[in-house]
């Protein structure tokens, strides 16, 4: 049963395959093209707010061992795909990595490589893996609100479910497929989505009924939000107009946390119009708060002061803002968690901190 | 201060012998602990039964017997077969401070100063209490002798106990068994380390050692010549102490200053010699034993100003290439080292008026573990030196260089390398100059340091070309499984895929490859040595050229040159004229050696009439093979740098 959009699929995979047979029917070394994926070749779309890759190309070519390992796999991967399209299958990544132990000297030797290349080929079709039938079996993030949203469960039917009220204390999960197909959002009642990176905030903020206090809705990320959790922030953002406020530790690595949110994440660069919140903010913890508040803090290591430099190369870091709170971070050396707050007490983060950076932001 | 205490304690000073001083000061000779004391015990015993045996020309037989007696008490035998030494002379060879043959001629030997052998001795006595006991046979006499004695410390004398004849089988020899306080322990710094180190730059000698467990260790020798003892020579005028002239004017037969310089000197003529008394203004015809301290300081100056020739270098014997080579093979080929480099011995050098020279040999890879620091085996005049490393001469000039040049790991280009190696340096001279009197570390001479650095340098050299040459071959089997494994599956799936028939991908494989390939394989039986050349054009053109073999070793059978290519009698090699090898072609080449040596050695392939830098296995005529051409090779072989090119 092959859809319409599964054809498209198939013809964009066999072009791939295609390419390289024609250039090694004509005698040349075999090679693929690809946007270069690093921080080097993301530019800003203007129109769209998101960054994207730029024009930098890297070739694949068979001449080298890893190409030519790489362009293997490659091939592998696609006939796979290919069959489980046509089959109708579809599997997980982790599920990817073990089927390609039968794959002989193709096999990859970390999930890390599956991964990468799945992406690849994202990059090259222009499609979702999800068109490629294969899915992540990563932990999406969960969610405490009133919103109001309508999931088709396992057996196909339309469940409602309010993410307050129908829920218990850890909330709503969001699931790998956050389209259409899969979820709509029926009714909310909030002023703005506060994303936080740690489960002991967003369990803090729960137990202090930040929510209904707020009107906040609670997404809670699980540390580097997975590509279905930045999905629902956009479609929150998008479709109801809701403000979304990203809260996590005070260290370079929540920085980055919230660039992938609002600028799009390097590694996925080619689906960032469909992944990022360009209007997302950044509450905290920043390195002024750590003075301003006089946090508890912990030394910068080596990695974080390596992490800080690099993200001061990065494009997506280029404004004002990031610029003084990295070039901060690095003079004082200090980093600090979002759990530091509960230095001034249990209340201290809903009663004063964050209202008072919210208003800062002129929210409210 | 007041004179007559003064005069007292000089006096008081006299009184104390050599032996009474070391009594008090074990360290500075080297026993400060009983690890290191056993160990010091049997390099003394061994150093003076190599000396002995060279001296003799006898192929050295040792062998050491350690004993538990007590929680920390030893009994130690060390066995020889060397010369012996006369009976009226053992006991103040064994028991006397300074008793030495050859206490003022200048060669190199192991023991330099005639302390080692009784400071064992004096050091077993005043720990246990219980004197030595020595065996001597001489070859010209039928019976050996016996002795039990100790030192008399406060008059360095020694006090014979017992005193038999006695029967043995033995031609000659001499059998030292001391009893001491120790500690037996294995690993770094033993026993066993240093007889290790020893019977690597003794490969004439045969050393059994069993220890106080049990356990038999030993080292067979594998050169069968007696190394002949260097020459001895006169000392330099530029190399001699004030108080070594001094002691050779108290015992000089030359009646007057002039002869004394020309007679007991090396490199002063006579019309050097009134040179010097002139510009010392002392007079030609005085005694030199009436020398006062004065003059003699004055003559040492004059030395300095006039242009000597430099000592000569018959003084000094290097173990030289063939042996260290020989000697590494023999100690450290358990590891299976995958290469070692051709020794390097430098040409002799001075320092101060003191010839010396460096000795260099490395080895790499096998079983050498390659995650630790570089082992470094020192050496000076053939005794290994196991302590002090830190501060050692030798050791310093190791982390002066910056390995990561030749292909090693070290932190910021300094310090001592990581890496599968073992370095062995050597220096010998007539007078190594250590930084103490235990002679454990050797100071840092400026012409030694920069000797040993070139030395070491010329042999990492070796190592790089080596790693580049391993690398390139690893680079090239890789390609192989490139175009042999991968591309042929590539092919075969896009295919599948495209439902299309299998392309055919040679032109493929020979844009990839782009070299033309050499590779020799060799049967070897007995004194006969079949190979087989094989040649394939990897390259997308026909191919012509000549290509030469040049073997070392053995002669060639002609009518055994298949299935083409001539012999030439004139220039002793192997040529094949080829013509139009096509793109993927392989062609084989026989050819036999005859009367070829134990290990055969690689022949040389020179190619001549194509670009050599798309040539891997042959070397380009006439015999130009350097770095750079192997270096061109490995960016060949990476293919060209598109600068976007995946990482």
């Amino acid at each position: 049963m092959e859809t319409k959009r599964s054809e498209e699929v198939l013809n964009e995979l066999k072009k791939i395959v295609e390419k390289i047979y024609d250039q090694m029917k004509k005698g040349e070394i075999p090679y693929m093209e690809l946007p270069a994926r690093n921080k080097y070749n993301i530019k800003l779309d203007v129109t769209k707010g998101v960054w994207k890759y730029g024009d930098d190309k890297i070739y694949r070519s068979a001449k080298k061992i890893e190409g030519a390992y790489t362009l293997l796999r490659t091939m592998f991967m696609l006939d796979f795909i290919k069959e489980m399209i046509e089959q109708n299958k579809s599997s997980t990544l982790r599920e990817l990595y073990y089927i390609s132990e039968s794959w002989g000297i193709a096999k990859f030797h970390t999930q890390d490589e599956s991964d990468k290349l799945a992406e690849d080929i994202e990059i090259l079709t222009k499609y979702l893996r999800e068109d490629f039938k294969l899915r992540p079996e990563e932990n999406g993030a969960t969610i405490i609100g009133n919103i109001t949203i309508e999931e088709i469960n396992r057996k196909g039917k339309p469940q409602r479910i309010n993410c307050r009220d129908d829920v218990g204390d850890s909330g709503y999960p969001v699931p790998y497929n956050v389209e259409k197909e899969k979820i709509n959002i029926i009714d909310y009642d909030a002023d703005f989505v506060l994303a936080i990176e740690t489960g002991g905030m967003f369990d803090r903020l729960v137990e202090n009924g930040y929510d209904e206090k707020a009107r906040a809705v609670l997404v809670h990320l699980k540390g580097q939000p997975a590509r279905s959790t930045r999905r629902l922030l956009k479609r929150f953002n998008e479709e109801l107009g809701l403000p979304v406020l990203v809260f996590t530790d005070g260290d370079p690595w929540s920085f980055r946390i919230y660039a992938s949110i609002a600028y799009g994440a390097i590694k996925t660069a080619h689906i960032s119009e469909y992944l990022a919140t360009p209007t997302a903010e950044f509450i905290g913890v920043t390195a002024s708060d750590i003075l301003n508040y006089d946090l508890p803090t912990d030394k910068l290591n080596d990695k974080d002061i390596k992490a800080l430099y690099a993200e001061l190369n990065d494009p997506r870091f280029k404004t004002p803002f990031w610029k003084n709170e990295i070039e901060l971070m690095l003079k004082i050396g200090k980093k600090a968690e979002q759990q530091a707050l509960a230095k001034y007490g249990l209340n201290y983060v809903t009663d004063v901190y964050l209202p008072e950076k919210i208003s800062e932001m002129g929210l409210k | 201060m007041d004179s007559d205490i003064s005069e007292e304690l000089a006096k008081r000073q006299k009184e104390i012998s050599i032996a009474e001083f070391f009594e008090k000061n074990k360290q500075i000779l080297g026993f400060d602990s009983l690890q290191k004391s056993l160990v010091m015990a049997v390099k003394e015993a061994v150093d003076n039964s190599l000396d002995a045996c060279e001296e003799a020309k006898i192929l050295p037989e040792i062998n050491i017997y350690l004993e538990r007696i007590d929680r920390d008490e030893y009994r130690l035998m060390v066995e020889d077969n060397g010369p012996g030494i006369v009976r009226r002379e053992v006991p103040k060879v064994f028991g006397q401070f300074l008793y030495g043959s050859r206490f003022h001629a200048v060669r190199q030997s192991r023991g330099q100063q005639g302390i080692g052998i009784s400071a064992v001795v004096l050091y077993g006595q005043i720990t246990t209490g219980k004197p030595a006991h020595i065996e001597s046979k001489i070859i010209s006499e039928d019976i050996g002798y016996m002795f039990d004695l100790y030192i008399d410390t406060a008059k360095n004398k020694p006090v014979i106990l017992k005193e038999e004849p006695f029967l043995t089988d033995k031609k000659s020899g001499v059998k030292i068994t001391v009893n001491l306080k120790g500690k037996y322990t294995k690993g770094k710094q033993s026993i066993m380390d240093y007889l290790q180190n020893t019977a690597i730059v003794n490969p004439h000698a045969t050393i059994t050692f069993q220890d106080s467990d049990g356990f038999k260790i030993k080292y067979e020798r594998v050169w069968n010549d007696p190394i002949s003892p260097p020459k001895e020579t006169k000392p330099h005028p530029y190399g001699v102490e004030i108080g070594e002239i001094m002691k050779i004017a108290q015992k000089t037969s030359y009646k007057k200053i002039s002869t004394f310089l020309t007679g007991e000197f090396s490199r002063i003529s006579s019309q050097m010699a009134n040179e010097i008394l002139k510009i010392s203004g002392i007079d030609p015809e005085r005694e030199p034993s009436k020398l006062t301290l004065e003059e003699v300081k004055k003559l040492k100056e004059a030395f300095l100003k006039v242009k000597l020739l430099p000592p000569s270098y018959e003084s000094l014997s290097p173990i030289g290439e063939t042996l260290i080579k020989k000697g590494l093979k023999n100690v450290l080929g358990d590891l299976k080292p995958s290469f070692y480099s051709i020794p390097v011995t430098r040409k002799p050098s001075v320092y101060s008026g003191n010839p010396f020279t460096v000795e260099v040999g490395l080895v790499y890879g096998g079983n050498i573990p390659s995650d630790e620091p570089v082992k470094i085996l020192r050496f000076a005049n053939r005794v290994p030196l196991l302590y002090q490393a830190g501060s050692c001469a030798l050791t310093k000039a190791v982390e002066n260089i910056d390995w990561r040049k030749y292909g090693l790991e070290q932190k910021g280009g300094s310090g001592i390398p990581t890496g599968p190696m073992i370095v062995m340096i050597h220096l010998a001279s007539t007078k190594v100059p250590y930084t103490s009197e235990a002679k454990e570390a050797i100071a840092e001479i400026p012409e030694i340091m920069q000797e040993v650095d070139l030395a070491l340098k010329e042999s990492a050299r070796q190592i790089r070309t080596y790693l580049i040459k391993k690398e390139v071959k690893n680079k090239l089997s890789e390609k192989f499984f490139l175009v042999q494994k991968i591309l042929p599956l590539i092919a075969e799936k896009s295919a599948k895929i495209t439902n299309n028939p299998v392309p055919d991908i040679s032109p493929v494989i020979t844009k990839i490859m782009n070299i033309l390939w050499i590779d020799e394989r060799v049967e070897v039986t007995e004194n006969r040595a079949k190979i087989n050349v094989s040649v394939i054009n990897y390259t997308s053109d026909k191919k012509s050229f000549k290509l030469y073999a040049d073997y070392t070793d053995g002669a060639v059978l002609p009518e055994s040159i298949k299935p083409f290519g001539e012999y030439d009698q004139k220039n002793d090699y192997i040529v094949w004229v080829i013509e139009n090898l096509d793109p993927l072609k392989r062609l084989d080449l026989y050819f036999e050696l005859e009367k070829i040596k134990s290990d055969y050695s690689e022949t040389t392939y020179y190619i001549e009439g194509i670009d050599p830098v798309h040539v891997v296995g042959a070397e380009p005529l006439p015999g130009d093979w350097n770095i750079e051409s192997l270096k061109s090779i490995i960016e060949e072989v990476e293919g060209d740098e598109d600068g976007n090119e995946e990482e």
